[in-house]
């Protein structure tokens, strides 16, 4: 058992509205320099929707993440140790600056300078990469809302779940439905980013196990932009290295939750420590796609168990990170009441990212003249709702449905439990037969009805101590570095010649 | 050196023994002094993820060729008998001038494919320096050079490891004998000078990212995890650290 611990995350989806507050709050601190304009190291899609960049989940088209070979070995798809030297001079599955968009500003002066005249004077846009006018073709967000739309919502990659009968009931103007998936860096645990580095210059932290690309060692071959599915690596133009979330590591260290989380309107962000053993994850990562969910919960192991504190403490695991990891909303969420699911698990990155997906609570239907009731209940059945089941399942279980149903189905009997509890307009009784079925306790309702509806800053971001202090003092004497300034790296970042 | 020395010995003096030995120094000095003071500027500065078609037609054929082209001087530097035993057999020598002539041409195109990508796309003009400029015009030049001597002067592959080889381990043994280039044509000394200015200039381009090309990728694990400190040394003394 190699025990290590882990900074992971959990955004609830049916909390998000889609305000986009985390994206700008990350772009102002992170991505607001040259080279990066383009970058949202924090983006909100609509799905049904193609996302950003352009259809990332289609792996046939971007060849992102691990496959596994003949043998059940895994290899990545779209580099490896025999190509990786031709890849170099032309990365052939490299995304452009088109797939995601141009970005650009507009030229505000001309509304001050322009000549009088018989028309209104206009802010033309203008390219942030050439400073040239430019036709607006695309944008972030440029499928915000979408859903139903021919060009975006049809084109999603994960409909391909569905029947045909069931992909126009999804695009019948009446039924449309679509939900907000906030995406940032996974941090994953079998980060396809990392292996596919030729110089090493990415690297999971041990302490935290956040992923980073060391700048200094980057020299723009570009692999791990390829290499991660989830398209959450970006290469920088002006500066010639790729850059990625940080999980604003400077904020984790100081104790403050990462940007996104801590601006969140919706107060759908949770973040936590996990343990989890690290000598299994080439196994887990290599089981059938439809164990992948389970396997990866196996992988986390539980911070109360007097073996795994054992084994964490050898590991030079500090008591009050383990401490941490007893009380993180995460552990809750994922391992106890199995309602967070990781994203696109089948890519087999193990991401430590985790949503609850979206009840997406459809409670009637316009047929023309009537607006009809979908259900006899106070709340929808959910193989009656617009998104078919299957939707979720290719997002959130890599093709397993019944662990989207199982989330659903908790999520809803505790909703009518607290409806009975509050309202009292539904017979208890009935309520707690369906806690029952959705393998719930009412202790454990009222649990997930509190961290979900009524949680507190501290409830939401248990953030472990850095103990950055003994981190110093095994490379220098921090008295040497007494009254000196700054952190990290002091050269000037600037593109060389 | 010869007692009666015209103009001319000074000329191939200055070119073949002194500017080889300033742009070696300053490849040397320059390149570590740039690791180490100014590290974060060793980068490929790709431009493909700005224009992504144009680039397959430059950037392939140019390193391919160029990496032929290298590792035939390189071997014709290093096993120069070799060569010369190789060529002896007249088919064999065709085989390698083919090669190494096929591999100009390849470089020559890719470089060809460069410059018109970067004159043309708004994108690629934006991530183009003067000092791009400079080297693109040096490496034509010596290309162009090279194919030259290549069509004019054949059989290089062979005169090369007679001639050139011992001039540039005289070079490498600091007893500098230009005897040997001295009454070389024109075009080979014109591809020599420049050869040396491509090196003069390398450490302050954008050439240094030949430099950081990687090796520990094809024998390192895939996952790399760093520690701050040796995680087991703080509870358990003595503990082996096992790193991943």
């Amino acid at each position: 058992m190699d025990i290590r611990s882990q900074v992971s995350m959990v955004f609830h989806l049916d909390k998000c509205i889609g305000c986009h507050t985390c994206s700008i709050a990350c772009k102002n601190i992170w991505t607001d320099r040259k080279g990066t304009e383009y970058m949202w190291w924090n983006n909100v899609e609509t799905k049904p929707g193609t996302g950003y960049p352009t259809k990332w989940e289609d792996q046939d088209k971007y060849q992102g993440g691990w496959e596994k070979r003949d043998g059940g070995k895994l290899g990545l798809r779209s580099t490896g140790k025999a190509r990786v030297v031709f890849n170099l001079f032309h990365n052939p599955h490299q995304p452009g600056l088109d797939d995601y968009y141009e970005p650009w500003t507009y030229k505000y002066e001309e509304l001050f300078n322009a000549p009088e005249g018989d028309d209104q004077p206009t802010a033309r846009p203008i390219s942030m990469v050439t400073g040239k006018y430019i036709d607006i073709e695309a944008g972030p967000n440029w499928d915000d809302d979408l859903s139903g739309s021919p060009v975006y919502a049809e084109n999603d990659p994960n409909l391909s779940a569905l029947t045909p009968e069931q992909r126009a009931q999804l695009s019948a103007i009446e039924r449309l439905v679509f939900f907000y998936f906030p995406r940032i860096c996974n941090h994953c645990l079998n980060p396809a980013c990392v292996a596919s580095c030729p110089s090493g210059a990415l690297y999971k932290r041990g302490e935290d196990g956040v992923v980073l690309i060391d700048q200094k060692r980057c020299r723009g071959w570009r692999s791990c932009v390829a290499a991660c599915p989830y398209k959450k690596s970006y290469y920088n133009w002006n500066t010639g290295k790729s850059e990625k979330c940080i999980l604003c590591f400077p904020r984790i260290e100081t104790g403050q939750a990462p940007a996104c989380f801590h601006s969140c309107v919706g107060r759908i962000r949770y973040l936590g420590v996990l343990l989890y053993d690290a000598d299994r994850i080439d196994e887990i990562a290599g089981r059938p796609d439809n164990e992948l969910v389970d396997a990866h919960r196996e992988l986390i192991v539980d911070p109360h168990d007097p073996a795994v504190i054992k084994a964490a403490r050898e590991n030079g695991i500090q008591d009050d990170v383990i401490r941490s990891a007893q009380k993180s909303p995460v552990y809750k969420f994922v391992k106890e009441w199995k309602i967070a699911l990781p994203p696109h698990i089948e890519f087999r990155t193990l991401p430590m990212l985790f949503y609850v997906p979206p009840m997406l609570p459809v409670m009637s239907s316009f047929d023309g003249k009537t607006v009809k009731n979908m259900s006899e209940g106070l709340f929808p059945d959910f193989d009656k709702a617009r998104a078919p089941i299957e939707y979720l399942g290719k997002l959130f279980g890599a093709g397993n449905n019944s662990k989207v149903r199982y989330v659903l189905k908790k999520q809803m009997a505790i909703r009518t439990y607290r409806r009975a509890v509050t309202v009292g307009d539904v017979d208890m009784e009935h309520a707690e037969g369906m806690l029952r079925e959705a393998d719930c306790t009412v202790g454990e309702a009222e649990a997930i009805y509190k961290l979900t509806s009524l949680c507190t800053f501290e409830d939401r971001f248990v953030i472990p101590p850095a103990h950055r202090e003994e981190a110093i003092e095994m490379v220098a004497d921090p008295l040497e570095y007494k009254q000196s300034v700054g952190f990290g790296f002091k050269e000037e970042v600037k593109r060389g010649l | 050196m010869a007692q009666n020395t015209n103009i001319l010995d000074y000329f191939n003096l200055f070119w073949f023994a002194v500017l080889p030995y300033v742009a070696l120094f300053t490849f040397l000095l320059v390149t570590i002094q740039r690791y180490t003071r100014r590290g974060f500027t060793y980068s490929s500065l790709s431009s493909q993820f700005l224009e992504n078609k144009v680039h397959f037609w430059g950037l392939v054929p140019f390193h391919y060729g160029i990496l032929t082209i290298l590792f035939g001087h390189l071997l014709g530097f290093l096993i120069p008998r070799q060569v010369l035993l190789w060529n002896s057999d007249p088919l064999r020598l065709h085989i390698l001038e083919v090669t190494a002539f096929i591999g100009g041409i390849f470089t020559l195109v890719g470089l060809v494919n460069i410059v018109i990508r970067r004159l043309v796309d708004p994108r690629a003009k934006v991530v183009t320096s003067t000092a791009d400029w400079v080297v693109i015009s040096i490496l034509l030049f010596q290309v162009g050079t090279g194919l030259l001597v290549a069509i004019f002067n054949s059989w290089g592959s062979s005169w090369f490891a007679a001639s050139i080889t011992p001039y540039f381990w005289s070079l490498l043994s600091f007893r500098p004998d230009i005897a040997f280039v001295a009454p070389m044509p024109l075009m080979v000394k014109l591809h020599i000078i420049s050869a040396y200015f491509l090196i003069l200039l390398f450490p302050f381009t954008r050439l240094v990212h030949a430099l950081v090309i990687p090796n520990p990728y094809l024998w390192r694990k895939p996952q790399l995890v760093r520690w701050y400190w040796d995680r087991r040394k703080i509870r358990t003394p003595g503990f082996k650290v096992k790193r991943k």
